[in-house]
C-alpha cells in the first residue's frame, strides 16, 4: 500500500489528468465489450461466455484489413462488420438452439464456441502473438493537458466509444426498435404475441453485440499483442462491469466500466499489490448494497 | 555358362547380407538404433501469447534430435520427441509432465516451460524420479536453492543471476557516465520477474551506489493492458527503467508505452528485448533500448553460431528464439552424456551430466558446462548491448568474464543462505 503516492497524485493536476484518462481508456474498451454482454443477457437471458472471442476476432480482422489497406478507418469498419457477420452465422446455427435452455447447456455451448473460435484463429493467423502497429496518423507525440500526458490515439479511442454509447443509448431510448428491445427484455413472450419476429430481433441484437465487441477489438489492436485466447482476459473484467452496472443496462455498463478503469488507474498508485482485488471488492460491495447492480432493475 | 535369374537373386541376397553384416560389425550403433526408441517428453507452451517461444523450443529440439539420431541416437537408441501443450498454466504443466511419463512412456523430460510451470514440473520430477532438464526457466532459485536440489533435475538455460551481473555491470557504466540515478522497474509479477528484477537492482546499486529506485510496477503475466503501469512510471519521472517483461508482454508494453513517448523520457533497459521474436514483432521499435542477449546469431560472433541460426531459419522460415537455443542445447547435452555413459538410462545420464562440458555454438568460448555442484548451465554467451531497428539489431555486445560472474554469484548464494 502506498497511500502517499495516491494522495500526491490527487493533489497534482498533471497526475489527475494522466490517471483519469488512463482510467477512461481502460474503461471504454471494457464498455464496448460489456455493453454487448449486458444487452444479450438482458434480452435473451444468455450469459454469453463466448463474447470475448468476438473481441479477439475483431482485433485480428482489424490487423488483416490494416495490413492490406493501410487504412485504420477501413480496419475498424472491417473489424466491426466482419465480426457482426460472423456473429450472425453463429447466432443462427448455435445460439438460437439454446435460448430458454438450461444454464448448463448454455455454458457448455458458449465454452465450446470459445474453443472453436480460438482454434480457428490459430489456424488462420497462427499460434504466435502478432502486433498490428500504430496507424501513421497516430504516430505523433502525446498531448500535455494541464501537465498530464494524453496520447492522441487514446483520445480517439475514448471519443469513439463515447459516441457509440451515445448512439446506442439514444437508439434504445428513442427509436421503435429500441422500444421493442426494451419490451423484449421485459417480456419476450408478450412481444412475440404482438406479432413481432423475436427470432429476428434476437439475431439483430446478438449481431449488434458482436459488432461492438469487434469494434473494441479493432480499437485495441494497435496497442495490444494479438493472440488466440486474448478475449478471455477482457471477458472476466467485462462480467465484473455488467454485474456492477446491472445486467441489461447500457448506462450501467458505461458507469461500471469507467469505475473499473478508474479503480485500476488510481489503484495502481495507492494499492499496487491489491488492484485486482479492489475490482472484486467493489463488485462485492455493489452486490451487498444493491444486488441488481447500480442501474439494474428487479425482475418483473 | 548362362546366368539364370535365380542365381542373380542369390548373389544379390548374399551381397546384401554381407554388406549388412559388415555394417553392423563396423558400426554397432546402427544395429542398436533399431532398438526401442527413447521417448523424451517435452511439456511446453504451444498456445497463447508465448506460443512462438514454445514452438521454437519444439522446433530447435527436433532439429537437434534429427542430428543426434543420424549419429546413432542415445547409445544406439533413437530419440523420439513427444511434445505437449501446457497452455502456460502451472497445473497443466504438472499434469502433462506426469502424463508424458506415466501414459506416454517417456524416460526423460525436457521441461520447456516458463518459470511459472517449471517449478510444478520440478515437483513431478521429484515424485517420479525421472531425468528432467529444465530448458527455459531462468529463475535462479530453481537450481541455486539447495532445498530444491534433485539428483535427477538439471537446468540447461540462462539464469537470472548471471544476466543480472552482466546487466548490472553494463547499466552501471551508463549510470556513471550519464548520471542516471533515478530508476524505476516494471516486471511481471511472478517468481522470475520478482527475482530477476531484485538481482539486477542489487548489482546495479552495488556498481553504482547512487542509484535509487523511485517506482516499481508489477503487472500480471500475460496482462493485456499496461496503461496504469505506464502512467504510474510517468508520474515517478525516473531517468531509467528496467524491465524483464518478455515475449508478447514486452511487445505490448513497448507499443503502449510508445504512444506515451515513455522512451523519449527515460533510458529503457529490457533484458529480454534482443530476441528475434520480440525484435521483429514490434512495429515501431524505439531506438537505443538496452538489452541482454537472448538469441541473436551475431553473438557470440562465431561462424558456428551464425550457421546454427541460419540452419534453423532455413528449416523453419524464421529466426530462432532464446528458448530455441536452450532446447537445442538440452538435446546436445543428452547426446553428449549418452555418448560418455554409453547408455540411455536416466540415472547413468544424470551421473555423467554433472560437470559435463561439450562444444557448442552458444558457448562464450565455444564450450558450455553443466556445473556439477548445482546442476546448472554455465559458460554460455552472456552480454548486454544497445538495439537498433534492423539487423543485426544489437551491433555490439558487451560481455562479462565468467570468472567475475562466478565470484559475484558465489557471494549472492552466501547472502541468500544457499551455501
Amino acid at each position: 500500500m502506498d497511500l502517499n503516492a495516491l494522495t500526491d497524485c490527487l493533489s497534482s493536476s498533471s497526475c489527475l489528468v494522466t490517471q483519469a484518462t488512463s482510467g477512461f481508456i481502460i474503461g471504454m474498451l471494457l464498455f464496448l465489450v460489456a455493453v454487448g454482454l449486458t444487452l444479450i443477457f438482458g434480452v435473451m437471458k444468455i450469459v454469453n461466455f463466448s463474447h470475448g472471442a468476438f473481441y479477439m476476432i475483431g482485433a485480428y480482422l482489424a490487423m488483416t484489413v490494416f495490413q492490406a489497406t493501410q487504412s485504420y478507418a477501413l480496419a475498424l469498419l472491417g473489424a466491426a462488420v466482419g465480426t457482426c457477420l460472423i456473429g450472425i452465422v453463429i447466432e443462427r446455427f448455435f445460439m438460437q438452439r439454446i435460448y430458454g435452455g438450461n444454464v448448463l447447456m448454455q455454458l457448455l455451448v458458449c465454452y465450446a464456441l470459445v474453443l472453436i473460435l480460438d482454434d480457428l484463429v490459430r489456424i488462420v493467423w497462427g499460434p504466435e502473438f502478432r502486433a498490428m502497429g500504430m496507424p501513421p496518423a497516430f504516430q505523433v507525440p502525446p498531448l500535455f493537458i494541464m501537465g498530464g500526458v494524453v496520447p492522441p490515439f487514446y483520445l480517439f479511442l475514448i471519443a469513439a466509444a463515447l459516441l457509440m454509447a451515445g448512439v446506442l443509448g439514444l437508439a434504445i431510448a428513442k427509436t421503435r426498435i429500441g422500444k421493442t428491445i426494451r419490451a423484449a427484455a421485459h417480456n419476450p413472450a408478450m412481444v412475440s404475441v404482438l406479432g413481432i419476429n423475436t427470432g429476428l430481433l434476437f439475431t439483430a441484437l446478438f449481431a449488434l453485440g458482436c459488432l461492438l465487441a469487434g469494434l473494441a477489438g479493432g480499437l485495441a489492436a494497435p496497442v495490444r499483442s494479438l493472440t488466440p485466447g486474448m478475449g478471455f482476459s477482457i471477458l472476466i473484467e467485462s462480467f465484473i462491469v455488467t454485474v456492477i452496472g446491472g445486467m441489461g443496462s447500457i448506462m450501467g455498463a458505461l458507469v461500471g466500466a469507467i469505475l473499473i478503469g478508474l479503480i485500476r488507474a488510481f489503484g495502481a498508485l495507492g494499492f499496487p499489490l491489491f488492484t485486482e482485488a479492489l475490482m472484486y471488492l467493489c463488485m462485492a460491495l455493489v452486490l451487498i448494497v444493491k444486488p441488481t447492480g447500480l442501474f439494474g432493475r428487479e425482475a418483473a | 555358362m548362362t546366368k539364370t535369374p535365380s542365381s542373380q537373386m542369390n548373389r544379390r541376397a548374399v551381397l546384401a547380407l554381407t554388406a549388412g553384416a559388415a555394417g553392423v560389425m563396423a558400426a554397432p550403433w546402427v544395429a542398436r538404433a533399431q532398438a526401442k526408441a527413447v521417448k523424451v517428453g517435452m511439456p511446453t507452451i504451444l498456445s497463447g501469447r508465448v506460443a512462438q517461444l514454445g514452438t521454437s523450443s519444439r522446433n530447435a529440439a527436433q532439429m537437434e534430435v534429427e542430428k543426434a539420431n543420424a549419429a546413432g541416437g542415445l547409445a544406439g537408441r533413437a530419440i523420439e520427441l513427444v511434445v505437449r501443450d501446457t497452455k502456460g498454466q502451472p497445473q497443466e504443466a504438472a499434469r502433462v509432465a506426469r502424463e508424458l511419463v506415466n501414459s506416454d512412456g517417456c524416460e526423460i523430460l525436457i521441461d520447456a516451460e516458463a518459470s511459472t510451470g517449471a517449478f510444478a514440473v520440478h515437483e513431478v520430477a521429484r515424485d517420479l524420479g525421472v531425468l528432467c532438464i529444465h530448458s527455459n526457466s531462468e529463475t535462479s532459485s530453481l537450481t541455486a536453492d539447495p532445498k530444491l536440489k534433485l539428483p535427477n533435475a538439471f537446468r540447461c538455460a540462462r539464469q537470472g543471476i548471471h544476466d543480472s551481473v552482466a546487466g548490472g555491470t553494463y547499466a552501471a557504466e551508463i549510470v556513471n557516465a550519464k548520471g542516471l540515478t533515478r530508476w524505476a522497474t516494471c516486471s511481471p509479477d511472478y517468481a522470475y520477474g520478482r527475482d530477476t528484477t531484485a538481482e539486477f537492482v542489487m548489482y546495479l546499486k552495488r556498481f553504482a551506489p547512487k542509484v535509487e529506485v523511485v517506482a516499481e510496477s508489477w503487472p500480471k503475466i500475460f496482462q493485456p493492458d499496461y496503461t496504469e503501469s505506464i502512467t504510474k512510471l510517468l508520474q515517478a519521472k525516473p531517468q531509467a527503467l528496467y524491465s524483464c517483461l518478455w515475449g508478447g508482454d514486452l511487445t505490448s508494453f513497448i507499443d503502449q508505452a510508445g504512444i506515451y513517448a515513455l522512451f523519449a523520457q527515460m533510458q529503457f533497459f529490457a533484458v529480454n528485448m534482443a530476441d528475434y521474436t520480440a525484435l521483429t514483432t514490434v512495429k515501431n521499435l524505439p531506438p537505443g533500448i538496452h538489452s541482454g542477449n537472448r538469441y541473436i546469431k551475431t553473438f557470440p560472433a562465431t561462424p558456428q553460431n551464425a550457421a546454427w541460426g541460419d540452419a534453423y531459419r532455413a528449416k523453419y522460415g524464421e529466426y530462432p528464439t532464446n528458448w530455441a537455443w536452450q532446447n537445442a542445447l538440452a538435446v546436445n547435452f543428452l547426446a553428449g552424456a549418452a555418448k560418455k555413459a554409453n547408455s540411455a538410462d536416466g540415472k547413468k545420464l544424470a551421473e555423467v551430466l554433472r560437470g559435463l562440458t561439450i562444444e557448442s555454438p552458444f558457448g562464450a568460448d565455444g564450450k558450455v558446462t553443466m556445473r556439477a555442484d548445482d546442476q546448472t548451465l554455465v559458460d554460455y554467451a552472456v552480454g548486454w548491448g544497445t538495439t537498433i531497428a534492423k539487423e543485426p539489431y544489437v551491433p555490439e555486445m558487451k560481455s562479462v568474464a565468467w570468472q567475475r560472474i562466478f565470484e559475484l554469484e558465489a557471494e549472492w548464494k552466501k547472502d541468500k543462505g544457499f551455501v
